[in-house]
């Protein structure tokens, strides 16, 4: 029988942050998993290489005229900083952005714990997982 | 002639890494700029103006999300802001939505009556 520190799932992501739905519920998932257990491998595609920028930074709201501290704006490179606390050894986040996507969107700027790859790292992680989910841009 | 009809339908896409709806909020901010502006919702985006709802308590990798958003509210500050708000009605009833479940200062208008609404407009921003 496969324990849980055993199991581990690939998510393949394509969508930008502040968009879509689509990346705080995978994040969600990561959490989900990382708290299960689960070993995490995340394959960054197309603007989905932006959830990691370094640069993400706070900012007023003018419409409700709080101020940067008051308004306390998240960024999924915070987030997934926070993913990469929890998934440092067993269980694990590995994290790969696209290449090519960095390198055509000049988004090559992360926090610590990505690392460039390419389409074939997606193949690889879902060899090696317990499942692969795919979560393509709508 | 109202200015502007500005259409929302696209709903809670990154609205809790945004902290608000960022056609909403570019609503109010145009309107702020000086504006005519009206805003219709439609289809998913109905939702907006259903009050009483809460987003809090999303924490991912031990982050958590100090202010989340308030999109009810941010429809009433529409509306207190001088911001004509439509509703349509058929797409509330569609998921069950009853008009006493809606934030306040809402217009609601039946799909019958949207060519009128856009007609009554001088442009229609579909977002």
């Amino acid at each position: 029988m496969t324990t849980s520190s055993e199991k581990s799932i690939t998510i393949a992501l394509m969508d930008p942050p502040y968009e879509s739905g689509t990346t705080t519920t995978a994040l969600r998932i990561m959490d989900a998993a990382l708290r299960k257990g689960i070993s995490v491998n995340v394959f960054a595609y197309e603007g989905a290489v932006n959830l990691t920028m370094r640069g993400q930074s706070a900012h007023p709201n003018p419409v409700k005229g709080t101020s940067i501290e008051e308004q306390d704006h998240p960024s999924t490179a915070k987030f997934i900083a926070g993913l990469f606390t929890m998934g440092q050894s067993n269980p694990k986040l590995e994290w790969v952005n696209c290449g090519l996507c960095v390198d055509e969107r000049g988004a090559g700027e992360w926090i610590d714990g990505p690392r460039r790859g390419g389409p074939g790292d997606l193949f690889k992680f879902s060899q090696e997982s317990t499942n692969t989910l795919v979560i393509g841009t709508r | 002639m109202p200015g502007i009809l500005s259409v929302v339908e696209r709903a809670y896409h990154g609205t809790l890494e945004e902290q608000d709806d960022t056609i909403l909020w570019l609503s109010h901010m145009i309107k702020n700029a000086g504006a005519d502006l009206s805003v219709l919702l439609r289809s998913n985006a109905v939702n907006y103006a259903v009050k009483g709802q809460d987003a809090s308590g999303l924490s991912i990798g031990g982050v958590g999300l100090g202010v989340p958003p308030t999109l009810d509210a941010d429809v009433e500050a529409l509306a207190a802001a001088g911001i004509a708000v439509f509703v349509v009605e058929e797409d509330l009833t569609d998921r069950g939505i009853g008009s006493d479940e809606l934030c306040s200062g809402i217009t609601m208008v039946k799909r019958g009556g949207l060519a009128k609404l856009f007609d009554d407009h001088e442009a229609v921003w579909h977002w």
